[in-house]
Formats: structure tokens, sequence, C-alpha cells
């Protein structure tokens, strides 16, 4: 019987180091594979007439993706105006391309209106204006960074920080690069036409 | 075309805007004043401009007051690490010598409290105060909502 008892627990303490050597070997691929392959950028979120909308209805196209928030007086009208222009700029080539705004700060968005917004910069900006939760895990699968801050100088109290950076989503919905804030329509354009 | 309207009001009210207008109170000059067009009242605007010190003393721009809204402030755009604040800026300094611009990423006046809105091709009056200079007044050019620079960049 104790003869037994030792045998299993041999077994066992095998079994673990097997384990343990196989997570040992597997775990570095793992991590690059995370990084080169499954990274893939999502958002389910209400549109301004309180639709779903969800990235796979764009499969096909390319994405440019901001996320912002309309009472940001100087980062996001000047992104929004450069997408404007890259959408002037893309002619017949437009088709190809759907820019979104993606609201971090739905709650008082949807109240402004996020159409009226979006649209003033080009109507074929669509805004997204979600739940508190699902714009959350929006900007997760993006990895990009939104955080409320109180101020008692802003208006209603708060004002938001955010990640200014465009992202580019390819036709298959994988994330393909970022135009850090501050470049210039001409760039954005050259980039995308390159991949058409 | 419905690109193209909004395009040819641009090129009519350009020339009509008083662009390139020059303020000058002592060594302090401010030129290139100029917003954007706001969507009703709801959302703080924005204000940049151009300030020359053509004096040997340093100066430094420590606030604003308009008609147009009820709560300018001065803030400062920072990027760090891609991420984006807008921290408030108690002022600004404008060193003997230099130009020092309040543009789109950088430094910026925020309207807050719009009182009417702005529409395009229209000007508001501001009040800005130095350390040194003290008081100036600026008519501001509105421009679209769209705008990334001042007109008069096209017009001279």
């Amino acid at each position: 019987m104790r003869l037994r008892h030792i045998q299993i627990g041999l077994w066992v303490m095998a079994g673990l180091a097997a384990l343990a050597y196989g997570a040992f070997i597997l775990r570095p691929q793992m991590n690059t594979q995370t990084h080169e392959t499954t990274f893939r950028s999502e958002f389910f979120l209400a549109d301004g007439a309180g639709q779903l909308r969800t990235t796979d209805e764009f499969a096909g196209k390319f994405q440019l993706v901001f996320f912002g928030f309309t009472n940001c007086p100087d980062v996001c009208p000047t992104t929004l105006s450069e997408v404007a222009q890259v959408m002037d700029d893309l002619g017949d080539a437009a088709a190809k391309v759907q820019p979104i705004f993606i609201s971090i700060d739905p709650e008082r968005d949807r109240r402004l209106g996020i159409d009226t917004f979006a649209h003033a910069f080009h109507p074929a900006i669509l805004g997204l204006t979600g739940d508190a939760e699902a714009t959350r895990a929006a900007a997760e699968s993006f990895k990009t960074f939104f955080e409320r801050e109180d101020a008692t100088d802003a208006t209603d109290g708060y004002t938001m920080s955010h990640s200014a950076a465009l992202y580019l989503i390819g036709p298959k919905g994988d994330w393909l690069r970022q135009f850090d804030y501050g470049t210039p329509a001409d760039a954005i354009l050259s980039d995308l036409k390159s991949r058409f | 075309m419905k690109n193209l309207l909004p395009a040819m009001a641009f090129l009519l009210a350009a020339p009509m805007a008083q662009a390139c207008e020059t303020f000058t109170s002592g060594d302090i000059s401010v030129q290139q004043a100029w917003s954007r067009a706001s969507i009703g009242t709801g959302r703080p605007a924005v204000l940049y401009l151009e300030i020359t010190n053509s004096g040997a003393m340093d100066d430094a721009l420590l606030g604003l007051t308009t008609p147009a809204a009820s709560m300018p402030m001065l803030h400062e755009t920072t990027v760090t690490d891609g991420v984006a604040a807008m921290p408030h800026a108690a002022s600004i300094p404008v060193p003997a010598g230099q130009t020092v611009a309040l543009s789109p990423g950088g430094f910026h006046g925020m309207l807050m409290g719009l009182t009417d809105p702005l529409v395009e091709g229209q000007t508001f009056p501001i009040t800005l105060t130095f350390e040194q200079a003290g008081n100036l007044d600026v008519t501001v050019d509105i421009l679209s909502m769209r705008a990334k620079g001042a007109a008069c960049d096209d017009a001279k």
C-alpha cells in the first residue's frame, strides 16, 4: 500500500514537471503570437441614432479610427480635420475607407450630439457613443488609453485625457498601424494609397 | 456639390475677414488670431494666435477676457507617450525678442461658456492681459471647423 502511494506521488510529480516544462517551452511562442497575429481591434457601439454598429460591418474596408470627445477643443478637431482632408483627397477611393470617431465621453456626447459634431468635419465620419462598458472594451481591444480627470475649472467639472493617435484597421479587421497625433493628411493619404 | 459649397463660402469669406491684422501694445504685438466655428454653445471653443515680443524684457501672457465666453482660460495640450491631456496654463512666457504661438497641439485659449455660437466668417473681440505690456484688445477671426491655421497665410 505504501509503495503504491509513493508510486502515485511520483507519477503526479512527473506529470507536473512535464506540464511546467511544456509551459516553459511554449510561453515565449504564445507571447509572440499574441503580438503578431492575434491582435484584432473590435467595437460593439451605438451610433448617433442608437443603432448597434460593429467592426464586422466594415469588413473589406480600411477603417481609420480615432478615440476622442466632442468637448475637446484642440486635439480632436485638429485630427478630425486631417481625417476629413484625407477623405476629400481620396476621391473615388473614399469608398474603400471608413473613418470612425469613437467617443470616450459617450454619455455627454450622446446628449450633445455625436453626429452633428462628426459630420461638421466630414459627412463620412461615423460617430459612436456606446455605453461605458462597451466603450472601455473597444478601447482595450485597440490598446488605447483614456481617463476621466476631475477638474473644477472645466465644463461639467471634468475633462478627459486620451491617446491621440489615429488607428488604421485593415479590410480583414487586422490592426495595421497607428498615425501619431499631428500626422498631416498627406502622409496618411499616401500610406493608404500604398495599400489599395 | 455638398463639399463644394462650404469651400466656395470659405473663398468668399476669406478676403472679407480681417485676416492678418496686427494688434500692438508697447513691445507686444499679436497677429493671426483665429478660432473655429462652434456648433451651438454647449462645447468649449478654441483660440489660437501669435505673440511677438520685440522688446528687451521678457513678458508673459497671464489671461484673457471676452464677451464671447463666460470662462475663457489658457490651456496647454501635452502629449506624453501618445496620451493627450490639457492642463490649465497659469501663464504663457513670451521671452524678449521671440514669437510664441498658441497653435493646434500646444498652448491655446479655451473658451468655455460661449454666450453665442461662433459663426464662420464673423469675428469676436478678446482682451489679452500681459505681465509687462498690460491689456491688449485683439479681434479674432472665426474660421471653419476644419481650419488648421490662420486664413491669412493664404491671403498673403
